[in-house]
């Protein structure tokens, strides 16, 4: 039986029809084309109207396959393909030409564009004749899920669907949970007590009966896909047993090791061999630092055991793994900051009183080195005038394009702390002001009333070398005020560099683990940037936070409660619907060469060992064709992007080009003389 | 068959190894002359292409037809043979794909001409004589066939029934063609007698995950007996090329050439072959990827259309007249 083609083409009021002859287009198709039973064209095909008149034809005309010729199919190629399914028709028969932004918007000459057009109509309906009917499968979720990351996003995220009656496990990294904001004095702008506003939080994931706080771990493994993960998490030797660790801290009383904290502390205080990131930290079990533990390091020592009133200490303790099987996975990975020292004209590490901004939060953190004193690298001297740089290793092409939208508002947080708790001048050397939410305007001009001086420049250097009398002893920041037009000298006593925040060093390790990509900085790339911001690419992938981008604790918090809904939404219904434009390995072509193992950046890809094939979890498959491309022994095909199927589509396309079913010979030869 | 089939073989624009590998099934040979009568074989028996014109058409059972179209009268002979053949088979690498004859579509007739019948140093030619297609001497006129510019597969010149892969096919393949053609046990016309899967899957190496930071040439290193050959860095076409050797080659440690042509239902080996490594080379600065393609593979088409050129899709290097413009293509009266 001869396909029956109805060909639709969209005016999209004057986006196509304004450049293309969509009249012309439309009855040019019906014409000449083969298999093209109705061809028409109508103002506005996404309209209710627009899908009515496919539906009524397939019904009235008996068709078999559907051309629409209108946007991008990633705007409404759902709309069509439900249209056509509304009418009984599999809506994989449906396929669409962009005519909008593949012709209209892209093409100068309207005569062009009308042939173009005709171009992309006939390749369109020579595939559509080609196509097979798909049906999407169905698969169960689990209502188990796992957070990754245990900073506030990961802790709204865990709670939100603790809260809601299921199940969560909770992998930190760290010792304990609470991220970034637990090292943080303030928040801005409302200046509550970071820890304070935390901790119940944290408190709350420890005791949650819904929530296992898998903390001091990482996760070693992922497959399967959504609904049905299976994940292998590595709980790291604590060499403390919990079971049995009341947390009374003796232990790190008697610890006679002490050594620089380079994380809590951001190498600013210090810390026992064996510790607590900080006092409140969740879980309240200690850990041993092999690497600065005297009796790891000599074989001797042992206090924190024989102090010990519960005999918690384990020393022959190993790392452990965790097998669990989740629905739904959420990354809140966080973000690092930038090393300071990339940038030598400011002097971090080598002028001792260049603070980084995560270092001034320790200094005025009460429960920091100093007590909350903001004081000077000697530890006893009051600065008289500080200086905070903007935008360090941020809206600098050499190091990182992206703006850290946090910095801006944390430099006027900490000039009201320097002007609150020291009374010091305090200099803010900005790129442009960007006090962006709700009340962050009002907390810029309460600085300015505050005293606190702006001057609009990058700074060129920090020196400790006294060019001018008053600059001795002193830092002297070289500066020109663009305002003003004139380079500046001003000397100060302490200086904070607002250093970028950047991806997580292994972001990219992490993703390829989880099959999610990131940015070329280093950001997990999210679904859709306006409207699928917690979504992946991966079903089942969530991510919430600074892992995604650079933001602030209230838009990390509300990204980990996107995160859990969407979340939720999936556990309510139940199950999911997968997409069956997927790939396939035919076994009996399969060599198992294993050229596509490493390829398909979903790991939907798994090499069975006794068979000697590989094989495709469909579930897994987004049907992006890299295997099929791939695959050298041609073994490996892409449902809806058969071979047939695109030469089909390129044949039409040069319809005007190609004479018959060949190509045109390559050269005429002569007619071949009797030998 | 009630009685004896009638069998002829040809040869076109080949090395004479597939011949020879007819004659590698040995003593089953006497099997297929107690089957068929053999009419017309003019590498073994005496023969005149007269006689198979007089022939009716239709009236041979079986014909192998080894070697590419080169000449006109190569492409006069492969439509006598269809003519005349109830079942036409290309024999062999060059018929089905035009194998080291194909490699001539890398360069042009004039180029060919001018190496042959000029440049090479033990050619003696003052006074730059070419063959002509016509020649008159005293006696009459001498006809010579004209040397077309373009290779071509001999199912690009006529219709064929079969295909039989391979430079040559292995006797055993050959055996097994023979029998399934006796026993009239053949798959669809037009299909390969072959298996549908890699070298690869007959390959005793271990194999594991591909990535592949340097291509190595195979006098560079002595490979490991165990490990992939491509895992160490060897261009092994194994991965592509239609399994039914035995992985002959990579077994004793040499890389598959890719003698057995593509896998079923690829049309173009080389495309394959690049598209597989390019993917798993393991890098991502380009200019990096650019020196190991360089560096590691500096003939490709040598090494990828070593076999398969004329079939591939391109066939050919570009001619002036199709855009091309080192080539200089030479008119049919200057040659």
């Amino acid at each position: 039986m001869a396909e029956r083609v109805g060909v639709y083409i969209c005016h999209c009021g004057s986006n196509i029809a304004g450049k293309v002859d969509v009249e012309n287009v439309s009855q040019w198709a019906g014409e000449e084309l083969d298999n093209v039973v109705v061809s028409r064209d109508y103002e506005f095909m996404c309209s209710s109207l627009g899908q009515e008149l496919i539906e009524e034809d397939i019904k009235n005309e008996g068709l078999t396959r559907v051309v629409v010729g209108a946007c991008s199919p990633h705007l409404h190629e759902k709309t069509f393909r439900k249209a056509c399914s509304n009418a009984g028709l599999n809506p994989y028969l449906c396929q669409m030409a962009s005519l909008r932004e593949q012709v209209s918007w892209v093409t100068e000459d309207e005569t062009l564009a009308t042939a173009k057009s005709k171009a992309m109509i006939s390749g369109a309906v020579k595939r559509v004749l080609l196509h097979e009917e798909l049906e999407p499968t169905e698969v169960p979720v689990n209502p188990h899920s796992l957070v990754v990351g245990g900073g506030i996003a990961g802790i709204q995220t865990a709670l939100e669907l603790a809260n809601s009656g299921n199940p969560v496990f909770l992998v930190e990294r760290e010792p304990s949970i609470g991220g970034h904001m637990a090292q943080f004095d303030k928040t801005f702008p409302t200046l509550d007590c970071s820890a304070c506003i935390l901790t119940p939080n944290m408190s709350d994931v420890s005791s949650h009966p819904n929530i296992t706080l898998l903390a001091y771990s990482e996760v070693e493994d992922v497959s399967g896909f959504i609904g049905n993960f299976h994940v292998r998490i590595r709980k790291k030797a604590r060499y403390v047993i919990e079971e049995d660790c009341t947390g009374c801290g003796i232990c790190i009383e008697k610890c006679p090791k002490k050594v620089l904290d380079n994380v809590f502390e951001a190498g600013i205080g210090y810390r026992k061999s064996i510790y607590r990131p900080f006092p409140q930290a969740v879980p309240k079990y200690p850990v041993i630092d092999t690497e600065s533990c005297i009796y790891f390091d000599r074989g001797t020592c042992k206090a924190c055991e024989k102090f010990c009133p519960t005999n918690a200490i384990d020393f022959e303790q190993k790392d452990t793994y965790i097998d669990i099987d989740v629905g739904n996975i959420i990354l809140a990975t966080g973000y690092d900051t930038f090393d300071s020292r990339k940038i030598p004209q400011y002097g971090y590490g080598r002028l001792a009183n260049v603070f980084t901004s995560l270092e001034f939060e320790r200094l005025c953190n009460a429960s920091g080195p100093t007590d909350g004193k903001i004081l000077l690298r000697d530890g006893v001297t009051t600065p008289k005038s500080v200086a905070i740089i903007h935008c360090v290793g941020s809206r600098d092409t050499r190091f990182n394009a992206h703006c850290s939208a946090v910095c801006c508002m944390s430099a006027l947080k900490f000039g009201h702390l320097v002007i609150e708790k020291t009374g010091a001048e305090v200099h803010s050397f900005y790129t442009d002001m960007r006090p962006t939410f709700k009340d962050y305007e009002e907390f810029y001009h309460r600085l300015l009333e505050e005293g606190m001086h702006f001057t609009r420049g990058r700074v060129a250097e920090v020196t400790d070398a006294a060019r001018q009398p008053g600059e001795e002893g002193k830092l002297i920041i070289q500066v020109e005020d663009t305002l003003i037009g004139r380079q500046r000298r001003i000397p100060v006593d302490m200086v904070i560099l607002m250093t970028a925040l950047e991806p997580k060093p292994d972001a990219r390790e992490v993703g390829l683990k989880f099959g999610i990509s990131c940015s070329m900085a280093g950001w997990f790339t999210e679904r859709h940037p306006k409207l699928d911001p917690v979504a992946t690419m991966t079903d089942g992938i969530f991510i919430a936070g600074a892992c995604q981008g650079p933001k602030d604790i209230p838009a990390s918090v509300s990204q980990g409660a996107a995160a859990a809904a969407r979340v939720l939404g999936m556990i309510m219904k139940g199950a999911v619907e997968i997409e069956p434009v997927v790939a396939t390995i035919h076994e009996e072509r399969c060599s198992g060469c294993r050229i596509c193992n490493t390829l398909c950046p979903f790991n939907a890809i798994d090499y069975v060992e006794d068979k000697m094939v590989s094989v495709i979890n469909q579930a897994l498959c987004k049907g992006c064709g890299t295997c099929v491309a791939a695959c050298p022994a041609q073994a490996i095909s892409g449902a809806h992007y058969s071979n047939d199927q695109i030469f089909a589509e390129i044949e039409g396309l040069l319809f005007d080009v190609v004479q018959g079913n060949g190509s045109k010979p390559v050269v005429e030869e002569p007619e071949a003389v009797p030998a | 068959m009630s009685e004896k089939g009638v069998l002829a073989l040809y040869w076109a624009a080949s090395c004479g190894g597939c011949e020879i590998a007819v004659l590698g099934i040995n003593e089953k040979i006497l099997d297929v002359a107690a089957a068929f009568d053999i009419v017309f074989w003019p590498c073994v028996l005496d023969g005149k292409v007269r006689d198979i014109e007089k022939m009716d058409d239709k009236s041979i059972d079986l014909c192998f037809f080894n070697g590419a179209i080169r000449t006109s009268e190569q492409e006069y002979m492969a439509r006598l043979m269809r003519q005349k053949s109830k079942v036409l088979v290309a024999f062999g690498s060059c018929a089905q794909e035009g194998c080291i004859p194909g490699l001539a579509n890398a360069t042009t007739k004039e180029a060919i001409f001018q190496t042959s019948y000029h440049d090479t140093p033990s050619t003696v030619n003052p006074d730059g004589i070419r063959p002509q297609t016509e020649t008159e001497v005293a006696e009459g006129t001498l006809y010579l066939p004209f040397f077309y510019e373009t290779v071509k597969t001999l199912g690009q010149t006529v219709d064929v029934d079969y295909y039989l892969p391979g430079c040559p096919p292995e006797p055993e393949r050959i055996w097994d063609a023979i029998v399934a053609i006796l026993e009239n046990k053949l798959p669809a016309p037009g299909s390969v007698i072959g298996a549908e899967t890699t070298v690869c899957d007959e390959c005793p190496r271990t194999r594991d995950e591909k990535k592949i930071k340097e291509f190595k040439r195979t006098w560079e290193i002595i490979p490991d007996s165990d490990i992939c050959l491509l895992e160490q860095g060897l261009v092994c076409c194994g991965i592509a090329t239609r399994a039914g050797c035995g992985a002959l080659c990579p077994t004793v440690g040499s890389p598959c050439i890719g003698c057995y042509g593509p896998n079923e239902g690829v049309d173009d080996f080389g495309a394959r072959m690049m598209t597989a490594l390019a993917s798993v080379i393991d890098s991502d600065d380009p200019e990096e990827i650019d020196r190991i393609i360089h560096e590691g593979i500096p003939d490709p088409i040598g090494t990828f259309y070593r076999f398969s050129l004329a079939h591939s899709e391109l066939r050919r290097i570009a001619l002036p007249a199709n855009g091309g413009s080192d080539a200089k293509l030479e008119t049919a009266e200057s040659a």
